[in-house]
C-alpha cells in the first residue's frame, strides 16, 4: 500500500508520452486538410479518409486483410479447440513436445517464416494465392489462440464433465453442452486475438503477398518505402482505430489484462 | 501466493496418486489426446517442418546471376558471410542494436511495472492498458510515427529547434539512434509484461516485511524487490533482444536501404537481388542465433533460480 | 504504568469505518488478541500500529512515546504476516539476519544471535534453507525467528497460525506460548479464531463493525459475555426470547412458561436468556419442557438439538454413560441460575 514518490510520477508520465506520441501523431496527422503532411492547424478534415476509398488498391488490400483474418483466425480456432482439449486433460507421452512444437511459431522470427513460406509455395505452385496467405497465418496465429483456448480448458473443473457423463450424456453431448459453452470466452477472445496478429502482421507476409493478392499493412509498408505523405497517416489511423475498437471487444470479452498477462499461461 | 500454492500441491498429490497406481491397469482411452491434436499435428507438419527443411536445404544451393539457383550441395552460401566484411557490419550492428535496445528497454521497462504495481485501480489498469495495449498495434503504423516525428522537419526538430536546444536537425532518419529509439518503443511493451508477471508473484507483504525489521525504503527496493524481479527482467530481456535482432518492418522504415541489418539484408536478397540461397541462408543463421539465445538463455535463467522461484 | 496506549483510534475508508473510536492498554509482556469476524477491523488496527496505514484519528503510544511520529521502518516492532511474507530469494538464516544487518550489528554477533533464534524456534539445522524448500510450519517458525531477533519492543502476529493445518496449528500454540513466557515479549495478536485467542492469550479483545465488543480475560469473556454478539462468537451459545418482570423484591425472566431470577437493574420488557449448551441438563423436575429433534455422537459427547415453546436450544452432553432421552422424546431441560446471562432487548 505504498503510494509512488513525485519521481515516479513523472517518470511514469513520460514512459506513457513516450508510449503514446508516435501513436497519437499518426491520428492527428491523418485528419489534416493540407496535401502534405502536417498538423492540421487550419482545421480538421477527412479528406484522407476518403482519398482511401478512392485508392482502389488500399481498399482491395483492406478488404483483403478482412477476409484473410477472419478465415484463418477461424481455422486456427477449429484446429485450436480439439488441441488444447488434448493437452488440458489428457495425461500423455510426447505431450509437453506437441505443446512446445504448437507454441513453436512465436520463436521462429518471421522473416524466416516468410522466407521459408516463399520457397514452399512457389515449390508446390502455391506462390502468390490467397490460399498460401491463409495456410501461412493460421500457422502464426495458432499459437495465440492455442494459448487462451488452453487456458480456458485448463482452467475448467474437470468434474463438470464428469457430472454430465454420469447423467447419461455421450462424449459428444458432453462436448456440445457443457464443455463447449463453459470455454466459449477462451474461444472467442482467442478468435479475436488471432485476428488481430493476422491483420497486423507484415514482416512475414511481405514475403508471399503478391501485388494481386496483399493485406493492409503490407501495402501500407510497400507504399512508406516510396513516400510518407496524409494518405499513409490515414491508413495507419484506420489501422490504430480498428485495433483499438477490437480491444474493446476483447476487454468485453476476456478483460485485456488477463489476456495480455496472461494469468493463465499454466 | 496461497492458493497457487494450494493448486500446486493439489497438482502434485493428484500426480502422486497417478503414479502410485497399478501399472498393468489399462488406460481407458490412450488414443483420444493423440486424435484431438492429429490435425493440428498434421498441419504443422507439412507447414511449419517442411517449408523449414526445404529452406534449410535452399541455403546449400548456390546462386548464378544468369543461372538462377542450381541445385548443388555447398555450403559456399555461409562461408561467404563468415568471410565477407560486408556481412559482417551487418551482423555486427544488428547485434549492437538488439543489445542497446534490450539495455533501453530493461532500463526503462521494469521500474514502469513497478510504478504501475503501486498504482491504485482503476489508475492502474487504465494505465496498464495504455502500456501493453500498442503490442496490439500494427508495427508499420507505430513506426510511421516515429518516422512522422523523426524528419527534419518532424515534430522532434522543429521543438527541439523552437526551444533553442538545437540549431540544426538531428538526423534520426537511416540512422542507428532513430532504429533503437523506435525499436526500444516497439519492443518495450514485453519488458513490462514480463517484470509485471514477476512481481504478481511477489507477496504484497515482503516489502512491509522488510520495513519493520528498519530497512530503508531503497533498501527494500535493492535487497528485496530487485533480486525477485531479476528472473522476469532477464527473461524479458531474451524476448526483447530476439525480436530485436530479427525485426524487420522498423528498420526497414527507419533505416531504410542505406542502413540494413540482418532481417532487411535477407529481404533484399530474396526481393531485390534474387540470391535466394544466399538469403536462405542467413535466415537459416538467424534462426538458430533465434533458438540458441532463447532456449539456451532460458535454461540457464532457470537453473540459476530453481532453487529461490519453483 | 501501561505499555502500549492507543487512544480512539479511527480509521475511516471514505464513509465506511474500518475502526470506530478504539481505545485499549496493553501492560508490558502482555499478550493481548484481537479477535473478531473478518472485517471487524482487527487487522486495520494492526496496520495503524505496524505503520502501513495512517489513523483518520487517535494516537497510539509505546512506552510513552508517540508511535505514529515515526515511519515504519523506525518502529523497532516485530511483525509476523499472514503470508509469513519470507524473503524468497534468502537462505532461512539470511531472512533472520536482515534486520540485524539493517541496525548494523557486527557480523559475528549477528551469526551468533542468528543461531539462538532459530535454535529458539527448534530450526537451528535449517538455517541454509531457502523458504520454498520448508513445510508451512518451518516458515512460520523462520518468520517468527526474524521477528524476534531483533528484540522488538512490541510483537504483532497477524493471523500467523491461519495457513497451518489443525495439527500443526495446535504445536504452534504451545510453542508460541512457550516462547512468549521464556523472552516476555509483549505480544498483539490478531486471529478470527476464538480457540486460538482463549489458548493464547492473557487478555481478548472481542471487535465487531470496528468496535470494541468487550476486553477481558478469555475465561471470563466466555463465562461473562457482555453482548450476544459476544457470547455467539465465543464458542457455540443458546439464546432464548423472554420477558423480564417485577416479581414481589426482586424480578424476573420468563421463558417458556419458567421463570429465573435476574439482577435487579434489568427494566421491564423483553429479554434475552444466554446459557452454554454444555450448561443445560435434562432434568426430571421443573424446567423447560422440550421435545428431541435430533441427536448425534459426536465422540467425547452427544449433541441435541431440543424445541422448545422459546425456540431452539443446543444441549452438549458427555459420552460418560449417563441415560440421556432418545429422539423424538419428550424432555424436560434446565440450568443453574448462576450459568445463564440475560440481557435486555430482543434477539
Amino acid at each position: 500500500m505504498n503510494r509512488n514518490g513525485p519521481v515516479a510520477l513523472v517518470f511514469h508520465m513520460l514512459f506513457l508520452a513516450f508510449l503514446l506520441a508516435p501513436i497519437l501523431v499518426v491520428c492527428v496527422v491523418a485528419f489534416t486538410s493540407q496535401g502534405y503532411l502536417s498538423l492540421p492547424t487550419e482545421g480538421l478534415s477527412l479528406r484522407w479518409f476518403k482519398a482511401i476509398g478512392d485508392n482502389p488498391e488500399f481498399a482491395r488490400a483492406f478488404r483483403d486483410s478482412l477476409l484473410l483474418g477472419a478465415v484463418s483466425s477461424t481455422i486456427a480456432v477449429a484446429f485450436s479447440v480439439p488441441a488444447a482439449l488434448a493437452i488440458a486433460r489428457h495425461q500423455f507421452r510426447g505431450r509437453e513436445a506437441i505443446t512446445a512444437l504448437f507454441l513453436s511459431p512465436l520463436m521462429v522470427p518471421h522473416i524466416v517464416l516468410g522466407i521459408a513460406f516463399l520457397r514452399f509455395f512457389t515449390q508446390i505452385g502455391l506462390g502468390g494465392t490467397f490460399a498460401g496467405l491463409v495456410l501461412s497465418h493460421v500457422v502464426i496465429i495458432l499459437p495465440f489462440a492455442l494459448r487462451l483456448i488452453l487456458a480456458a480448458s485448463t482452467g475448467m473443473d474437470r468434474s463438470i464433465e464428469n457430472a454430465a457423463a454420469s447423467l447419461g450424456a455421450t462424449s459428444w453431448t458432453t462436448f456440445r453442452r457443457v464443455t463447449l459453452p463453459l470455454i466459449l470466452p477462451g474461444v472467442a477472445s482467442g478468435w479475436v486475438l488471432a485476428f488481430i496478429n493476422s491483420f497486423d502482421e507484415v514482416t512475414m507476409t511481405v514475403f508471399i503477398a503478391s501485388p494481386e493478392t496483399t493485406t493492409l499493412p503490407v501495402r501500407l509498408f510497400l507504399y512508406i518505402q516510396d513516400n510518407i505523405d496524409p494518405l499513409v497517416a490515414a491508413v495507419s489511423a484506420s489501422l490504430i482505430f480498428m485495433t483499438v475498437a477490437a480491444m474493446l471487444v476483447l476487454d468485453r470479452l476476456y478483460g485485456l489484462e488477463r489476456l495480455l498477462v496472461g494469468r493463465g499461461q499454466e | 501466493m496461497t492458493a497457487v500454492d494450494a493448486h500446486k500441491s493439489m497438482m502434485e498429490s493428484s500426480d502422486a496418486a497417478s503414479k502410485s497406481a497399478p501399472p498393468d491397469r489399462p488406460e481407458r482411452r490412450p488414443l483420444a489426446p493423440y486424435l484431438l491434436s492429429l490435425p493440428a499435428l498434421a498441419l504443422f507438419a507439412v507447414l511449419l517442418l517442411v517449408p523449414l527443411v526445404m529452406t534449410g536445404l535452399l541455403s546449400l544451393n548456390s546462386f548464378g546471376f544468369y543461372t538462377g539457383i542450381e541445385d548443388v550441395w555447398q555450403l559456399g552460401n555461409y562461408i561467404d558471410i563468415v568471410t565477407d566484411d560486408y556481412f559482417h557490419e551487418i551482423f555486427l550492428r544488428t547485434f549492437r542494436i538488439a543489445v542497446v535496445v534490450t539495455l533501453l528497454c530493461a532500463v526503462l521497462g521494469a521500474p514502469e511495472a513497478y510504478i504501475l504495481r503501486r498504482m491504485r485501480s482503476p489508475w492502474r489498469g487504465l494505465c496498464l492498458l495504455v502500456v501493453l495495449g500498442p503490442l496490439l498495434i500494427s508495427v508499420v503504423s507505430r513506426t510511421l510515427g516515429w518516422a512522422l516525428l523523426f524528419g527534419s522537419t518532424g515534430i522532434i526538430n522543429t521543438a527541439l529547434m523552437a526551444v533553442g536546444l538545437i540549431a540544426t536537425p538531428i538526423e534520426f532518419m537511416y540512422t542507428e539512434t532513430g532504429v533503437i529509439i523506435a525499436l526500444t518503443h516497439v519492443l518495450v511493451p514485453f519488458m513490462v509484461l514480463s517484470v509485471w508477471a514477476s512481481l504478481q508473484r511477489l507477496d504484497p507483504q515482503v516489502e512491509n516485511a522488510a520495513l519493520s525489521l528498519g530497512a530503508k525504503p531503497f533498501t527494500v527496493l535493492r535487497r528485496v524487490v530487485l533480486p525477485q524481479v531479476v528472473p522476469g527482467i532477464l527473461s524479458g530481456s531474451i524476448i526483447v533482444f530476439a525480436l530485436a535482432a530479427s525485426a524487420f518492418a522498423t528498420p526497414a522504415i527507419i533505416g531504410g536501404r542505406r542502413l540494413k541489418v540482418a532481417a532487411t539484408l535477407a529481404y533484399d536478397e530474396f526481393l531485390n537481388t534474387l540470391n535466394w540461397p544466399l538469403g536462405a541462408a542467413i535466415a537459416i543463421l538467424l534462426l538458430l542465433a533465434n533458438i540458441v539465445i532463447i532456449v539456451g538463455c532460458n535454461r540457464l535463467v532457470e537453473r540459476r533460480y530453481k532453487q529461490v522461484f519453483e | 504504568m501501561p505499555y502500549l496506549v492507543l487512544d480512539r483510534l479511527t480509521k475511516r475508508f471514505g464513509p465506511w469505518v474500518a475502526v470506530d473510536n478504539m481505545s485499549l492498554t496493553v501492560e508490558k509482556g502482555e499478550l493481548v488478541s484481537l479477535l473478531g469476524p473478518s472485517g471487524c477491523g482487527k487487522t486495520t488496527t494492526l496496520q495503524m500500529i505496524a505503520g502501513f496505514l495512517d489513523p483518520s484519528a487517535g494516537r497510539v503510544t509505546l512506552d510513552g512515546a508517540d508511535l505514529l511520529a515515526r515511519k515504519p521502518n523506525e518502529r523497532g516492532l516485530g511483525i509476523v504476516f499472514q503470508s509469513y511474507a519470507l524473503f524468497p530469494h534468502m537462505t532461512a538464516a539470511e531472512n533472520v539476519a536482515f534486520g540485524l544487518e539493517m541496525r548494523g550489528i557486527p557480523r559475528a554477533d549477528r551469526d551468533r544471535m542468528v543461531r539462538d533464534a532459530l535454535q529458539l524456534v527448534g530450526l537451528g539445522a535449517f538455517g541454509d534453507r531457502y523458504p520454498r524448500r520448508m513445510s508451512g510450519g518451518q516458515q512460520q517458525r523462520v518468520a517468527l525467528a526474524r521477528a524476534m531477533v531483533i528484540k522488538p519492543s512490541l510483537l504483532l502476529l497477524d493471523e500467523p497460525l491461519s495457513n497451518l493445518d489443525a495439527k500443526m496449528r495446535e504445536e504452534m500454540q504451545i510453542e508460541l506460548r512457550r516462547i512468549q513466557r521464556s523472552v516476555g515479549t509483549t505480544m498483539i495478536l490478531v486471529t478470527h479464531d476464538q480457540a486460538e485467542a482463549m489458548a493464547l492469550s492473557d487478555r481478548v479483545v472481542i471487535m465487531n463493525k470496528g468496535r470494541v465488543e468487550q476486553v477481558a480475560a478469555p475465561q471470563d469473556a466466555y463465562d461473562n459475555p457482555a453482548s450476544a454478539f459476544v457470547a455467539n462468537f465465543l464458542g457455540r451459545t443458546n439464546l432464548l426470547q423472554g420477558t423480564v418482570r417485577r416479581d414481589g423484591a426482586g424480578r424476573r425472566i420468563d421463558v417458556a412458561g419458567t421463570a429465573w431470577p435476574v439482577a435487579a437493574e434489568l427494566p421491564d420488557g423483553p429479554g434475552l436468556l444466554t446459557v452454554r449448551p454444555e450448561k443445560v441438563r435434562f432434568v426430571d423436575g421443573a424446567g423447560v419442557p422440550g421435545l428431541v429433534r435430533a441427536r448425534v455422537f459426536q465422540g467425547t459427547q452427544w449433541l441435541f438439538e431440543i424445541r422448545t415453546e422459546a425456540g431452539d436450544l443446543t444441549v452438549i452432553r458427555q459420552h460418560d454413560g449417563q441415560t440421556l432421552p432418545a429422539e423424538n422424546e419428550p424432555v424436560m431441560v434446565g440450568w443453574r441460575a448462576e450459568d445463564m446471562r440475560v440481557m435486555a432487548g430482543e434477539a
